[in-house]
């Protein structure tokens, strides 16, 4: 059934996204906010809001009874979570199908299987997904570990089997390596997931992140290509690209065939994205993970085909079939998208929350910025630092990078500190212009100084 | 009597995680670089530590409680 009454259980730039996609599709949208984020733009541009709880995320984004009582307190039939929150979260995603509230993602049990990583790998294995070598499923002694690891070949990454967020992650380079940091490991994931289990996966070196977008409609899915995201701070992405210059044709057609295939055989309904590690000397890519949520990143795909993603997860979600074959998905040119953090590059990314005196946006031919800021707005302290996203569009790379320089420069956020400086460095970095880079890249690069050695 | 201000906005806690004991109770002595708190800003943590030796008084906010930018966090004696 088409949505009407649309709840945004979100906040922050994603919040004001969806109710433009929204509203577009002439649905009436509801913004669910807490007590500090009562003067966000999304809660302005809603056609109405409620009040979900105190600042804290777990008092109000994260407490599925307040959310569920903000559903039915303004009749919503259906909740857009955004990223982040209450995007992955099966129990909430199970009370809102007991309730008979449509969910704007895919079903709990999808949610489920895709957030267990020995599942999902599982899965993707069964559809003719390339995965990393590693352990055929959980592992919960230190001995097993250590025998699967003897197969594999040191080094080997360690993750939890319940993980996310680059919890619980380490790289063992030996058997006493291993040894020793598998039992951290285990206690580490037992805190932050309540699930000792852990899995093991052969660590590639220098590896490209690589992710494949795709869309369901629970029988058909199509892919929007693919992003690379090997710009990561803390295991964050900075800087996000679309697509990867560092493919050649056939491996991307591959990549995506395998990604569309992964998202058939579960039957997925919404926007998904496959992760992968590419390793650019042997052309392999390796299946890692599935985010079954709309990213942060979403938007250099949209620049990249001309597509809406939002919208047609609103519309999938809704009952809807997808309204483009795959045949219809073209892609031109190239799109970079850079995350602008109000933080202090040069005081090792301090947080910098603080009140915005002005704004002044670039504007322009293959030009967009996501963001919620207005002038006089007060950025909490109390959620992530994200205050926008700035995205290009360009017809090649090159292009792409100057004109980021340019929409870099004409962007004022006063006020507050903003990782702009580093997305001016890195722009300007000749490994960067030569797209020669990995995911362990920007750390090193930052250690050595390079953020003040560049004007 | 003297005070330890927040250096940022945020919340503030009186212990290093759930069920911890607190930094410090009133009589300690508190030596300059001691950590009295922490706060979480931006889903980033940051340590408040003492300026000056002295002996510990009390906390003025509670633990969890959201602080401002140069808010008054702790007394001690210098």
């Amino acid at each position: 059934m088409p949505i009407k009454r649309l709840l945004i259980a979100n906040r922050g730039e994603i919040a004001v996204r969806i109710i433009r996609a929204a509203k577009a599709m002439g649905i009436h949208t509801i913004q669910a906010h807490s007590e500090a984020d009562a003067d966000m733009l999304a809660v302005r541009m809603a056609d109405e809001a409620v009040c979900i709880g105190p600042a804290q995320a777990a008092h109000s984004y994260l407490n599925v009874d307040a959310m569920l009582e903000a559903v039915k307190s303004t009749q919503a039939d259906a909740v857009h979570p955004g990223y982040g929150f209450m995007a992955e979260n099966a129990d909430f995603v199970r009370a809102l199908e007991k309730a008979g509230i449509t969910f704007v993602g895919p079903s709990a049990d999808t949610i489920d299987r895709m957030g267990d990583k020995v599942a999902a790998r599982q899965a993707a294995e069964a559809a003719g997904v390339p995965v990393v070598p590693g352990s055929k499923g959980r592992l919960d002694t230190v001995d097993d570990a250590v025998a699967v690891a003897a197969d594999l070949g040191y080094p080997v990454m360690i993750k939890a089997a319940a993980g996310g967020g680059g919890k619980g992650i380490r790289i063992a380079d030996s058997e006493a390596d291993l040894r020793k940091m598998a039992p951290q490991a285990q206690a580490e994931a037992n805190a932050a997931f309540g699930d000792g289990g852990l899995y093991l996966e052969r660590a590639i070196n220098a590896p490209r992140h690589i992710e494949v977008q795709i869309m369901g409609d629970g029988t058909d899915a199509v892919h929007y290509f693919e992003r690379e995201c090997s710009m990561q701070r803390r295991r964050q992405k900075v800087w996000e690209e679309a697509g990867a210059s560092c493919l050649d044709e056939a491996t991307r057609a591959h990549l995506c065939d395998t990604a569309v295939a992964l998202a058939k055989a579960v039957g997925y309904v919404g926007a998904g994205t496959l992760e992968y590690l590419y390793d650019s000397k042997t052309k392999e890519f390796f299946f890692i993970e599935m985010n079954t949520r709309i990213q942060v990143e979403h938007p250099v795909t949209e620049m990249l085909t001309g597509s809406d993603l939002v919208q047609e997860m609103i519309h999938v979600a809704g009952g809807g079939k997808l309204r483009q074959s795959q045949q219809d998905i073209t892609r031109s040119g190239h799109a970079i998208e850079v995350r602008l953090n109000a933080e202090d590059p040069a005081m090792q990314f301090l947080p910098f929350p603080g009140k915005v005196d002005s704004l002044r946006l670039p504007e322009g031919k293959g030009i967009r910025f996501d963001h919620f800021l207005y002038e006089g707005y007060q950025v909490p302290p109390f959620y992530d630092s994200l205050l926008g996203k700035l995205i290009v569009h360009a017809e090649d790379r090159a292009a792409a990078i100057a004109l980021l320089i340019t929409a870099l420069e004409k962007l004022e956020i006063g006020g507050l500190k903003t990782t702009t400086p580093l997305h001016l460095a890195l722009a300007h970095d000749p490994s960067v212009r030569a797209d020669d880079f990995h995911t362990q890249w920007l750390e090193p690069w930052l250690a050595a100084g390079n953020l003040n050695a560049t004007p | 009597m003297a005070h330890i201000l927040s250096p940022v906005p945020g919340t503030f806690y009186t212990q290093s995680a759930p069920g911890e004991p607190l930094f410090k109770t009133p009589g300690d002595a508190i030596a300059a670089g001691d950590v009295i708190g922490l706060i979480e800003v931006m889903k980033t943590f940051i340590e408040v530590k003492a300026e000056a030796a002295g002996t510990f008084k009390e906390y003025v906010v509670e633990n969890g409680a959201a602080i401002g930018a140069g808010e008054w966090l702790a007394e001690f004696e210098g």
